[in-house]
């Protein structure tokens, strides 16, 4: 029996993978994060990240086949969360655009009628303490010595063409991309001025990209990190332990 | 779920699931954690337990959902379906005052309630736990597991998880 793709699938897909990506990028810190307390807190971001995206996944279809054994071009996960940890500094400012974006949208979707509400409203939560993280690190670093400074300064210009695609329409999400937009901008200007930062001045989106994560489209180190990720499961179908 | 008033055998039900300890902070039951939503006898030995996680990502709720049905097979109940639901999202709020009585027994600072919604300002006061001291610092917001912050008392220096705020 075939059944029409129900355009709420579109949606649940796009914000699970943006989930299970991120998640899996910050799991990538564990063993070489600066403190212990950061290890912690950023296995635990990544926790909270995994679970939303097993529930986001399992509205689609099964999470296991869908997180392991998709190739890259079917993830429509953001190209923001892909990209690689980099520093610390280039960590915290892809956490602080992404979050501030997460608990925007996450806000905005739980008092929708969507199949995600429910989701969305529980996430709120988690993702309130995912940004506060985010935005204490940008205040200390950009604030701090000079070096966590110039650091932090380059994180938040590198990764500032990815976050136009965050605005974009989602299929099956009722959110007013413009307003979000809006909102996001006062928020991370607001912080990264208060730590003694500039907001980027460039295109949000790369000249050069023919289109975006949503659309299947990713960022060269995106093939590794997949690789890596699914490479267990591909090997060892159904292993458990 | 249909929402009738629950039966005798369903009130039993209920309770024993809510009296399974919580595999993490043993000292707690589900009940006292508030993530048992309900019981619903939906045919002979056959019965249908909501549970809600607190932590969208945390990882007890499977082995909660194995001691609840493990509890109520031992009771007669043949076939026991524990069903994960999201919604009304759990709080932190939903902790009974005897649960965060036992919290602050076992060592963790209990969380404060909420005043306003989103995470409560961590300018608020803390109490360790340990000494009874206002004076306590945040040492990180997420420790041991994601539903609690690390922070240090200043006055007898020990260091003492924090049930967060959800």
């Amino acid at each position: 029996m075939t059944t029409a793709p129900r355009t709420a699938d579109a949606a649940a897909l796009a914000l699970g993978d943006d989930a299970l990506v991120l998640s899996h990028r910050l799991g990538e810190w564990a063993g070489h994060a600066p403190v212990l307390e950061e290890e912690v807190a950023l296995a635990n971001i990544a926790l909270d990240l995994l679970g939303q995206a097993r529930v986001l996944l399992s509205l689609v279809g099964d999470e296991d086949e869908l997180a392991y054994l998709r190739e890259e071009r079917a993830f429509r996960n953001v190209q923001l969360v892909e990209q690689p940890n980099g520093d610390f500094a280039h960590t915290i400012t892809r956490q602080l655009y992404f979050s501030v974006y997460q608990h925007l949208l996450y806000d905005r979707l739980a008092t929708t009628d969507s199949e995600l509400a429910p989701l969305a409203a529980k996430a709120a939560k988690e993702v309130a303490y995912h940004r506060d993280h985010a935005e204490q690190w940008t205040l200390r670093l950009g604030d701090g010595t000079a070096e966590s400074h110039e650091r932090m300064q380059r994180g938040l210009d590198a990764l500032w063409r990815f976050t136009g695609e965050l605005f974009q329409p989602v299929q099956g999400l009722d959110v007013d991309g413009e307003s979000l937009r809006t909102e996001w901008t006062a928020v991370v200007t607001s912080v990264v001025r208060k730590a003694t930062l500039t907001v980027p001045e460039g295109p949000q989106t790369g000249a050069w990209t023919a289109g975006a994560g949503r659309q299947g489209l990713h960022t060269e180190s995106f093939g590794r990190m997949l690789a890596e990720m699914q490479h267990l499961h591909r090997s060892h179908p159904g292993a458990s332990w | 779920m249909v929402t009738t008033a629950p039966t005798p055998l369903e009130e039993r039900l209920l309770a024993l699931a809510g009296s399974v300890p919580d595999p993490e902070l043993p000292v707690l039951t589900l009940a006292e954690l508030g993530v048992v939503r309900g019981v619903h006898v939906s045919g002979p030995s056959r019965v249908e337990v909501e549970l809600t996680p607190t932590y969208t990502g945390c990882p007890a709720i499977e082995a909660m959902s194995a001691d609840i049905e493990r509890v109520l097979h031992e009771h007669g109940m043949a076939d026991v379906e524990v069903r994960t639901v999201l919604s009304p999202a759990w709080s932190t709020d939903d902790i009974s005052a005897e649960g965060r009585r036992k919290l602050a027994e076992f060592g963790i600072a209990p969380p404060r309630p909420h005043t306003a919604d989103g995470p409560v300002p961590l300018t608020l006061t803390v109490r360790c736990p340990h000494c009874g001291s206002t004076d306590t610092e945040l040492l990180s917001r997420f420790s041991s597991t994601a539903c609690k912050a690390l922070r240090r008392c200043v006055t007898c220096r020990e260091p003492f998880d924090h049930f967060k705020e959800l």
